[in-house]
């Protein structure tokens, strides 16, 4: 057999190797073009996971709702009242309950984008970030009924339309960017080490403790020296649920600290979060 | 024999390895680090392939079961990464594979818009192919229906139009020509043969001969994942029945 050298050919040809990853402008070209991709994916998966349902789209409401009943019981009836003195109980629960459901979903979600479509990853070729992405879109979209429920359900529990209502959109958009952030990381990591998957219910489950969804953490934490609160408040999750509160409710307050943590958060997770998954992009689906 | 056109893809020297778990469960056991980390086994799926298509041929690819013609396959398409060398190509090579990209419990119709997007056309070039792709799979009267209400002769049928609806530079075939009727396999035939006169170049893995021997100009025989023989049709298919 005569040596051929096949890298000299390919050279003299003009072609590039195949699989190498795209410089990160390039990929996020890239990206762009196919958005459509990853909005029509996110919205047909909602369709197919509720095709089968009788009470089909309702269902994508009526869970997190019947989720914040069993939290509403639980810490409602049977825990002592002072942790939320002077608080509208069930708006302030279902408030902070649909938007960290936001987050909790677009994480573990996010976390199972690459591992869980393994077949779509190993059969076609696109940027890979188009399925994190999708994922969080999804919830995107599920959060939208989820917003309008919440609004009928302020103003059934006396909380009138205001004005800083418009607010809402913005802070949600901050918190879509955030986590956008995450999921990247979150469904790299997963790649890397299967076992992420298995940790990140307790990470959940222990953020949502410490976000406050069923008691005042400014309330609980008042007698206690300050530090503790602004140890809390540097939690974005908890600076996002805040935020939408002040804006629906009487009595929310915020300060410098949590405006800052909310924005810089956003921004500083996205740009890591693209940033950490495209330079894994060659590995996704290899093994 | 023409005088080949200019290279379209170039394999130089590919190796490629799975590494996975000797209790056969790869992935899924995790019950716990120490028990995953003493059932590594590495497969080497590709020792050592190279080779050069060039324009308008049509190259089929041969092999038994676990040679590893579906992972040279997806290598050439990036879509697996080399262990050693490295696979050149002009445009992205697609793998005709849109199966993982839909969803059963929607109509035909939905996934023809989503085939499509994941191909990566827009939804523009979608609208435009859309009638041409329906009338293709010839299951016009079942678009409305879910997919997984489809016999699957017409899913594959729906799935090989999408597949193909793109033109593609270099395309590869997985053994999709197997699927559906004489006269569907016939007019898939003579699809891929159009694409090629296209200035394309195109892949065919399949255990048809009759397939091989019809559409293809050159073959690949894959053995144990090394390539064992390269040349026309006639001779290769020859040498592989004889093996048997």
């Amino acid at each position: 057999m005569t040596e051929i050298d096949y890298a000299a050919i390919a050279r003299e040809a003009g072609l590039p190797r195949v699989g190498a990853r795209p410089t990160l402008p390039a990929y996020l070209k890239e990206m762009w073009e196919r958005r459509h991709f990853a909005t029509k994916m996110a919205r047909y998966r909602i369709e197919a996971s509720l095709a089968q349902n009788r009470l089909g789209l309702a269902w994508v409401v009526l869970n997190p709702l019947l989720q914040a009943a069993v939290y509403g019981f639980v810490f409602g009836v049977i825990m002592p009242r002072d942790t939320r003195e002077g608080i509208n109980f069930i708006p302030f629960l279902v408030t902070g309950f649909f938007v960290f459901q936001f987050f909790g979903q677009s994480f573990s979600q996010g976390a199972k984008a690459i591992t869980g479509n393994r077949s779509l990853v190993r059969s076609l070729g696109f940027p890979r970030m188009l399925l994190p992405v999708s994922a969080v879109i999804r919830q995107v979209y599920e959060l939208v009924p989820m917003m309008v429920v919440l609004a009928v359900i302020l103003v059934g529990f006396g909380e009138a339309p205001r004005w800083e209502w418009l607010y809402v959109p913005p802070i949600l958009a901050l918190m879509t960017l955030f986590n956008t952030g995450v999921a990247l990381i979150a469904a790299r990591l997963t790649v890397h080490l299967r076992d992420v998957t298995q940790i990140i219910p307790i990470v959940t489950r222990l953020l949502m403790y410490m976000t406050g969804i069923f008691y005042s953490l400014e309330q609980v934490l008042a007698d206690n020296p300050p530090w503790m609160l602004t140890i809390a408040q540097l939690n974005p999750v908890h600076d996002y649920i805040q935020l939408v509160r002040a804006m629906v409710l009487d009595g929310q307050e915020v300060n410098t600290l949590i405006v800052v943590v909310a924005i810089v958060a956003a921004f500083a997770f996205f740009v890591a979060g693209i940033f950490f998954f495209w330079k894994a992009e060659e590995r996704y689906g290899r093994d | 024999m023409t005088e080949p056109g200019k290279p379209t893809i170039v394999v130089d020297n590919l190796h490629v390895e799975y590494k996975t778990f000797s209790s056969g469960k790869a992935a899924a056991d995790r019950r716990s680090l120490l028990n995953k980390q003493r059932g590594v086994r590495v497969v080497h799926a590709l020792k050592g392939v190279s080779f050069v298509a060039h324009e308008g041929e049509s190259i089929g690819v041969i092999g038994h079961n676990g040679s590893g013609k579906s992972t040279l396959m997806r290598t050439i398409a990036g879509l697996q990464q080399p262990a050693k060398g490295a696979v050149y190509g002009a445009a992205r090579p697609a793998l005709l594979g849109v199966n993982a990209a839909l969803i059963p419990d929607l109509t035909g119709d939905k996934n023809v818009v989503l085939g499509g997007l994941a191909l990566g056309m827009t939804p523009s070039e979608i609208e435009e192919h859309r009638e041409d792709i329906i009338d293709f799979s010839g299951v016009r009267e079942f678009m409305d229906l879910p997919m997984k209400a489809y016999s699957s002769g017409m899913a594959a049928r729906l799935r090989f139009s999408i597949a193909i609806s793109r033109d593609h530079q270099i395309l590869m075939v997985d053994e999709a020509l197997a699927v559906g009727d004489k006269a569907f396999r016939e007019k898939s035939e003579q699809r891929i043969r159009d694409m090629r006169e296209q200035a394309g170049t195109v892949f065919l893995v399949s255990h048809s001969m009759r397939s091989i021997l019809d559409t293809c100009t050159r073959v690949l025989w894959i053995d144990h994942g090394r390539l064992k023989m390269d040349g026309k049709p006639k001779d290769v298919v020859g040498a592989y029945k004889k093996s048997k």
